[in-house]
């Protein structure tokens, strides 16, 4: 069947990319369109006493001011549209619109704001020390089922917080399995050590611009998204109108990283000032906002105490996260940190404890590994002190406890569909001549020392259950209905060639409709969790699998016989044994049209979700519809592992780090597109090298201010500090739960990156770890003068 | 949304016209003319060939065009992108984004951070790479300008550089690159055969979150070998 899965082709949508034709959320433009500015809290949490708008109403040219009263409240700890009681610094307090940015900016300036400044934590183990500030007026920290909770420790519980020892009073969450206790026992060296993992933010380089209007009673919204179809519900929630009634459009998304996944509330501020002015409206967000309100990645103030037999295998593992939550729900990072720790280690007992800390900080959401990545640059530098003081490989050990596809996962030791992170060390080993690189750690040239080292990680990576839509029309071309998204990866255009495939259909022949609510979307998961390779896959398999089936089933109609007879090449539907017995492709959608019933949209599957059946229902009457519902078989999670290799030059006398060589290895089962891949192995490493040693949150402790809101103040990496060349490779090895073998990767190919990175500068130290990320220039200078580091054990948000 | 709509407002608000640009910078409050009306400013702008499409989105929105700003600056000024001659209405604190993207309908230059930290703006002037968000429009008057539009042939063939870009898979997101592409052009243009370091250097200014370096430099080498070979 794979004619295309594997296969280099040319994306639909890259031309436009080269061309400037791609047009992104503030690239449209309608009649009369207002322009939209926002006024933002200056304070990390206050209280709104009053506003005075009067004289910002009275400048010529503005138009509306929309206030927190004038939008749908949200619940409890969510994240607000316009709120009068902000929680971070940059939180939107109320919108105006004027005719253009600049009055709308100037009538920002002329509102005279009085705030009641509120207590403000920055730093989640403040929060949590008797009579310690709580970052919302409820409470510092959000129990699971419960809400949002005040949970404070006790004196004691901080003892052996100035020697660096995470304190560990009570938790919000806990699991374990496995005989811990025992586990410890069975050790030959236990590892027992604290750490710290910066928050940083997204970075998306298109800022989250969205412009609406209203007409004929439909919202029209312009915004910046990963996802497609998964966005219409919470969107029309946050403008107060059905799904049905929203037309969403996201041809294309500038990066979202996880920040853009789903709906956000700025998206819908725009749409609500459309509806009070009747008149379009366009909301640029700018750079500094885009820090403050863009979401961020959590940090972890956390714990890992790790027992390893002589043979380096891990009896146990036992893991306090402490994550840095931002003031409203956040995302479940803690979880999927420990997770990743029973799946890429499989230790033989585990135990996980964990709270998240409510901070005035910028609201957290998903990034790019979601705890795991953090995890990654946690665990993998005690990995190879545990492989120093046992004298065995890093590799080796990592191999040692690598799962197989028979391992488990997580809190209820679950089952997996796939794993193959072995094959992926011993590929990388081969590849990048470990065994020969490995000869020259430490070795020094001048003020220039040689680091190596190795990462992995893990991200779960595939979901079921969505539905699928193709579509042949009279003139004979395949359309397949994506409802995915298109954040980047040409993954919705890679996992449509599985429809083509099944269909024996030309690519050249096939459209993609996507991008536009009102094209007749189907049900879809966002582009998200690395999941689309796996579970597009799926969806557009069991669409062009209904299709083949009534293909086959109006050929029978026409030309006798029974479906079971016929066969398709071609683009057309032959007899079995008689292929000069056929029915093109265009002439099976014209008999669909006349026998009408479910060949051409009439009826539709039960099971399909209602965003589909609505589809199908514009669609009727047009074609040959394949609609279903992805049943295929999925036991348990779709792992998606990686492991990366590099090689380091660190100048001790100024801390510069220059990356000699990376090679990223994947386990992604079968590889749809090699050359996306490539581009996603060596990307996700560039993100990777800025989580390991730049980007981080700082913070101003006495008024709460951040000092990261530009590029060059929160550094992701340029061209100048990654290498101009890496290397890349698959294991490639199907997974069996999938129609083509197709698994996720985005995600730990990020992770895997940063803790090699942060590995190798270990090992150019001669194994000193820092058990703190990022690991910035002064600190590897203080490590190697054997100076003090300027910041305290456990400290958050350093320079 | 209809053209009513916007001519209302217009009318609405243009008894008391006046502009003005960023607080911290510079502010300008023309005069209004009792003779300004917006039939007379249609009848200017067909005499004077001026774009209007995007006008009313940014700036002077509210300010009848002038032939000089209170500040002595010609408001009404000739621009030459992409080879043709534009004649359009521009604010002494105007930057070339503004005016490419919000009046000129090119809206292929982007804007990543509207302070010259990202290069997704990137366009060339008189062939050399500048961040059109920190440029001002006035001052490049009677220089030539070139944005990602201008690139490809009339028959539609992509600039080799866009070429490679595609065959190499270059983009991800995408919305660096225009900037990427503008800056591997005037690359190109300075140094036909650079080599892969000094591309990067180049390159430099222009940053990826997806971190698509490797491939966008893979395309620069490949249209540098199909430079040399066409």
């Amino acid at each position: 069947m794979a004619d295309l899965i594997g296969r280099d082709f040319t994306p639909p949508d890259i031309r436009a990319k080269v061309t400037g034709r791609a047009k992104y959320a503030e690239d449209f433009r309608a009649d009369g369109m207002l322009f939209c500015r926002l006024l933002k809290s200056p304070m990390p949490h206050a209280r709104v006493r009053t506003i005075d708008t009067a004289e910002a109403l009275s400048m010529d040219g503005v138009i509306a001011i929309l206030t927190a009263d004038e939008v749908p409240k949200q619940q409890g700890p969510a994240n607000n549209i316009l709120t009068n009681e902000p929680h971070f610094v940059g939180e939107p307090i109320l919108a105006v619109a004027a005719v253009d940015e600049t009055t709308a900016q100037n009538a920002i300036e002329a509102i005279k704001l009085d705030l009641e400044p509120l207590p403000f934590c920055l730093d989640p183990l403040e929060s949590l020390k008797p009579g310690g500030p709580n970052a919302r007026t409820d409470g510092n920290t959000i129990v699971p089922r419960e809400g949002v909770k005040e949970i404070k420790w006790k004196s004691e519980d901080f003892i052996a917080t100035d020697e660096g020892k995470l304190p560990m009073g009570e938790p919000t969450t806990e699991w374990s399995y496995g005989d811990l206790e025992q586990g410890f026992a069975e050790a030959a060296l236990i590892v027992d050590e604290s750490f710290v993992t910066a928050s940083h933010s997204h970075h998306s380089m298109e800022p989250r611009t969205a412009m609406a209007y209203w007409q004929n009673g439909k919202c029209y919204v312009h915004g910046s998204s990963q996802s497609q179809a998964i966005v219409l519900p919470g969107l029309a929630n946050y403008i107060g109108i059905e799904p049905e009634d929203l037309v969403y459009i996201a041809e294309y998304c500038g990066g979202g990283f996880g920040s853009k996944g789903g709906a956000y509330p700025t998206m819908a501020i725009p749409a609500h000032m459309s509806k009070k002015t009747g008149r379009p409206v366009l909301m640029r967000i700018s750079r500094a906002e885009e820090y403050f309100l863009g979401s961020a990645r959590p940090g972890f103030q956390g714990h890992l105490k790790i027992g390893f037999r002589e043979d380096g295998r891990m009896t146990a593992a036992d893991l306090y996260i402490v994550q840095e939550n931002g003031p409203n729900s956040g995302f479940g990072d803690m979880g999927s940190a420990a997770g990743a720790v029973s799946i890429v280690y499989t230790p033989h007992a585990m135990r996980f404890r964990g709270i998240s800390v409510l901070t005035n900080t910028p609201p957290r959401g998903a990034q790019r590994g979601p705890g795991q990545n953090q995890m990654a640059t946690a665990i993998e530098p005690l990995l190879d002190k545990a492989a120093q003081e046992l004298g065995i490989d890093r590799v080796a050990i990592r191999r040692i406890n690598a799962p197989d596809s028979n391992s488990r996962y997580g809190a209820n030791q679950g089952p997996i569909t796939s794993a193959h992170l072995r094959e992926a060390l011993d590929i990388g080993a081969n590849q990048f001549g470990w065994a020969e690189r490995s000869t020259r750690s430490g070795q020094r040239t001048g003020s220039k020392v040689i680091g190596i080292g190795v990462g992995q990680a893990f991200h779960s990576a595939g979901s079921s259950g969505f539905d699928g839509l193709v579509r042949i029309t009279p003139d004979g071309k395949l359309h397949v209905h994506t409802g995915v998204g298109n954040l980047g990866t040409y993954s919705y255009a890679a996992t449509s060639r599985v429809a083509a495939d099944v269909l024996k259909h030309r690519w050249e022949n096939t459209v993609l409709v996507r991008g536009n609510s009102s094209h007749h979307l189907p049900w879809n998961n966002g582009q998200f969790g690395s999941n689309t390779s796996f579970t597009m896959t799926r969806t557009n398999y069991a669409a062009a699998m209904d299709a083949l089936q009534k293909l086959k089933e109006l050929a029978a109609i026409e030309l006798g016989g029974e479906a079971n007879d016929y066969d398709v090449a071609n683009e057309t539907v032959f007899r079995r044994g008689n292929p000069s017995r056929y029915i093109t492709y265009a002439q099976a959608a014209q008999q669909a049209i006349k026998v009408q019933g479910a060949y051409s949209g009439y009826e539709t599957p039960d099971e399909i979700n209602s965003m589909t059946r609505r589809a199908v229902e514009g669609l009727v009457g047009t074609g040959l519809i394949g609609v279903a519902r992805d049943n295929l078989e999925r036991r348990g999670t779709v792992p998606a592992l990686a492991a990366g290799f590099i090689e380091i030059e660190i100048d001790v006398e100024t801390g510069r780090i220059e990356i000699l060589d990376y090679l990223g290895v994947a386990d992604c089962g079968t590889v749809l597109h090699p050359q996306s891949l490539a581009n996603q192995i060596k990307g996700g490493a560039v993100m990777g090298f800025g989580m390991a040693c730049t980007e981080r949150h700082i913070y101003d402790s006495k008024w709460g201010l951040p000092g990261g809101v530009g590029f060059y103040q929160a550094k992701p990496p340029s061209y100048v500090d990654v290498p101009s060349e890496m290397d890349w490779a698959a294991v490639g090895i199907p997974d069996p739960q999938n129609p083509v073998g197709a698994k996720g990767i985005g995600e730990p190919l990020m992770g895997c990156a940063a803790a090699a990175l942060l590995c190798a500068i270990s090992d150019a130290l001669g194994g000193h770890y820092f058990n703190r990320t990022p690991v910035v220039p002064d600190m590897i200078v203080n490590a190697f003068m054997g100076q003090e580091q300027s910041h305290r054990p456990l400290q958050v948000n350093t320079q | 949304m209809s053209d009513t709509d916007t001519f209302e407002a217009a009318q609405t608000t243009s008894a008391s016209a006046h502009a003005v640009s960023d607080s911290d910078t510079v502010v300008i409050r023309p005069e209004t003319t009792p003779e300004w009306s917006r039939r007379n400013f249609i009848k200017g702008v067909i005499a004077s060939g001026v774009t209007v499409s995007g006008a009313v989105y940014f700036g002077p929105a509210l300010a009848p065009p002038q032939p000089l700003s209170a500040q002595g600056v010609p408001r009404l000024i000739t621009l030459n992108v992409n080879g043709q001659t534009r004649r359009v209405d521009v604010l002494p604190g105007e930057t070339l984004a503004m005016t490419l993207r919000y009046k000129l309908g090119l809206t292929g230059t982007k804007l990543g951070c509207d302070r010259g930290e990202c290069g997704a703006c990137t366009v060339l002037i008189s062939g050399t790479t500048h961040y059109s968000c920190s440029t001002l429009t006035q001052r490049v008057r009677d220089r030539k300008i070139t944005t990602v539009e201008g690139l490809e042939s009339p028959d539609g063939n992509l600039h080799p550089v866009q070429q490679a870009f595609v065959d190499e898979l270059g983009p991800q997101c995408g919305f660096c690159t225009p900037g990427q592409v503008m800056s591997a052009v005037a690359l190109l243009e300075a140094n036909p055969k650079p080599t892969r370091a000094e591309a990067r250097v180049a390159m430099s200014g222009n940053l990826c979150r997806c971190g698509a370096y490797d491939h966008y430099l893979n395309g620069v080498m490949r249209a540098a070998g199909e430079s040399q070979n066409g």
